[in-house]
């Protein structure tokens, strides 16, 4: 049990070890901070200056070197632009993403999760072929069509829903549903395929040969063995929670974190970008350790194996 | 009706037919009360079909027609709670993969009680005291400190006792054994049939007891009925059918089971294999098989008729009464069969 949690642990942190490096090598790779922040008709000594105070004039292993021992010790850096602490200014966002990624997420569960098993269990019925259609539609329309979709529909033709901002909850609908359909169309095709293989296994037979009534066969023997592909993907979903959110946020002009990574990208504002990828591989890491653990928990299987 | 009073579940004219395609052609097929019945034939002649039909446990693109009767009961196309009461409390089930049988993420424990709970209605203390009184009699070793444990943690045999043990736990009036053995090993495979039978002696339940394994149905039942390709071709006592098999394809049966006793002889495998039910053969299914075969086997179907000696048979051009004696020694302990009927 411990060589498996220290396993997962070190994994987790190779896994954001590589992401942070790779932001880090690619960011300095495209293109100059100090043009972009300053503009295009600075002086020579202007950015010479720029880059000594940023520590642009040092090799880029230097730079790196810096970069790990600084965040080891907590401090994430300084936004070149807003000369405020990138940590603050990325911790500050997160409550706006939030607002949209948690509904969005519990959209997708009781949607589509229902929606698949729904489905699952009621098989070539005209029900069954419906959330088929719609879940391809759901996960293959990627979410900037969907956005504009949406967009032109409720708020250009019907006038019924705003197109952008964050003034009041009603501004967070389209966002919402725009970043939950994707998920739910792969929640529901995920659940349904999950759910037809286990009522296949002989243990389904067994469950209805014993004489349990049909809903306690499918509550107490089916799901419990469902659950584990499910979950599966569930947290895959809530790993992307926050990278979902980058093309949602930019076309209703959500200013959360996404938005907030697409502007301080195109600044090249380093140390902001970095941050936020560091929190989007951290989640991604965290929700991958949470779903180990629940597999444990979920399949005794499992849980026996990790043990030896 | 004196006969038909003491009979617990009766079959009549059950077919079954999937997309279309008929499986089954008429199962008649009584069992009485407390009897042991055996219920043989190839992989895919509609052993396992005939019961997961009777308990409405077939998926639902199967087409079941015909009566299930229990105690003069239809359960045939009879609502879903119908069915619901009768499995598991009259009528119970095991399977031939055990360790697959049973849910790999709910403890052991809970599935028998579970069972409990449905049929007699025990809770908490009282069903996991009656949870390990069945382990314990079905020979799980240590059944206290097991009972909280999962499937996988148990050899096959044991899940196939656990399989046993929640059965009983409905204390059914017939238990069917799908090949309870099939899966598992030479030894193993003894101890589960004689628990089989020590239960049936103990409890009083009849037994439907289906197998590729002549031997052992010899051992375990009364009475036999041979299956071919979705109908029943011969049905009679063991010792009939031991001492004198008279359809052909019985006899093929016979031929083809290894002897441990008496001369060596050649085994002789049935030619030819189990027809395809999309493409039966017209007349007599066995006839492109059949050693006795006579022009009309090709076009004409024979009927189960009674004979003389009681048993049900379906040829046209049985295998003589002389001819037979001593083809096999009656309760011959050939438990290695199976290899060679597949
Ligand atoms: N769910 C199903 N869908 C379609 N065909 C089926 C299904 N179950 C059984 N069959 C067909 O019905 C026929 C009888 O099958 P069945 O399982 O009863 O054979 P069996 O006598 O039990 O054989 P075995 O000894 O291999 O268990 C076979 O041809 C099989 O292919
Ligand atoms: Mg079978």
């Amino acid at each position: 049990m411990i060589s498996f949690v220290l396993t997962r642990l070190l994994r987790a942190i190779i896994t954001i070890l590589a992401v942070v490096t790779f932001a880090f090598v690619v960011l300095r790779m495209s293109g100059d901070p100090a043009q972009v922040m300053l503009g295009p008709d600075v002086p020579q000594d202007v950015i010479d200056a720029f880059r000594k105070a940023w520590g642009l004039d040092q090799p880029v292993w230097v730079q790196y070197l810096a970069y790990l021992k600084s965040i080891f010790t907590g401090d994430f850096g300084v936004s070149m632009r807003d000369k405020a602490s990138a940590l603050d200014l990325v911790l500050e966002r997160v409550p706006a993403t939030l607002q949209l990624t948690i509904p969005a997420l519990i959209l997708k569960l009781v949607i589509g999760i229902p929606a698949g098993i729904y489905a699952a269990l009621h098989r070539q019925s005209f029900a069954d072929r419906g959330v088929i259609l719609l879940a391809i539609l759901g996960f293959t329309i990627p979410s900037f069509v969907m956005g504009l979709i949406l967009v032109l529909v409720f708020s250009i033709i019907l006038g019924v829903l705003p197109s952008g901002g964050q003034d009041t909850w009603v501004h967070g609908i389209l966002p919402t549903i725009t970043m939950s359909i994707g998920g739910i169309g792969i929640l529901a095709r995920f659940s349904r395929s999950a759910m037809i293989e286990v009522m296949g296994q002989p243990f389904i037979r067994t469950a209805s040969a014993k004489g349990l009534k049909w809903r306690d066969v499918v509550w107490s023997h089916a799901l419990p063995n469902a659950a584990v592909p499910i979950v599966t993907i569930v947290g895959f979903m809530v790993g992307s929670l926050i990278a979902g959110a980058v093309v949602v946020e930019s076309i209703f002009s959500w200013p959360g974190i996404g938005r907030l990574l697409i502007v301080s990208v195109s600044n090249r504002d380093l140390a902001v970008v970095q941050c936020i990828l560091l929190v989007i591989a951290a989640t991604m890491v965290v929700s991958n350790l949470i779903v180990d653990l629940l597999y444990g928990w979920l399949d005794p299987r499992l849980r026996s194996r990790a043990a030896h | 009706m004196g006969a038909a009073k003491s009979n617990l579940v009766e079959l009549r004219d059950l077919k079954v037919a999937f997309d279309g395609v008929q499986v089954l052609h008429g199962i008649d097929l009584t069992v009485g009360r407390g009897e042991a019945l055996g219920l043989v034939g190839e992989s895919g002649c509609g052993k396992s079909v005939t019961w997961l039909a009777a308990l409405g446990l077939l998926p639902g693109k199967a087409g079941v027609s015909g009566s299930v009767r229990l105690e003069g009961r239809e359960l045939c196309g009879s609502p879903r709670s119908t069915l619901e009461s009768v499995r598991g409390g009259r009528i119970a089930m095991i399977f031939q993969d055990p360790s697959s049988s049973l849910n790999p993420v709910l403890r052991i424990g809970r599935q028998i009680t579970e069972a409990l709970a449905l049929h007699r209605g025990l809770r908490g203390d009282a069903a996991r005291t009656e949870a390990l009184r069945l382990m314990d009699m079905v020979g799980i070793p240590d059944a206290r400190s097991r009972f909280d444990l999962y499937a996988h943690e148990f050899s096959g045999g044991q899940c196939q006792r656990l399989m046993i043990a929640m059965a009983l736990a409905g204390e059914p009036d017939l238990l069917i054994a799908d090949e309870p053995t099939t899966a598992l090993d030479a030894t193993i495979q003894a101890q589960i049939l004689d628990l089989l039978i020590q239960l049936r002696a103990e409890t009083g339940m009849a037994t439907v007891f289906i197998s590729h394994d002549l031997g052992a149905v010899s051992q375990v039942c009364e009475r036999v009925c041979v299956m071919y390709a979705g109908r029943i071709v011969e049905q009679g006592t063991v010792e009939q059918l031991f001492a004198a098999p008279r359809h052909p394809y019985t006899r093929g049966l016979f031929d083809a089971i290894p002897r441990i006793d008496g001369p060596r002889q050649p085994l002789v495998p049935i030619p030819g294999t189990v027809p395809n039910p999309k493409h039966l053969p017209a007349g007599c299914a066995f006839s492109p098989r059949c050693s006795r075969v006579l022009q009309s086997c090709h076009t004409e179907l024979p009927p189960l008729v009674p004979q003389g000696d009681g048993r049900l048979l379906a040829c046209a051009r049985p295998v003589p009464l002389a001819l037979v004696i001593h083809a096999a020694k009656p309760r011959t302990p050939a438990r290695i069969v199976e290899s060679a009927l597949q």
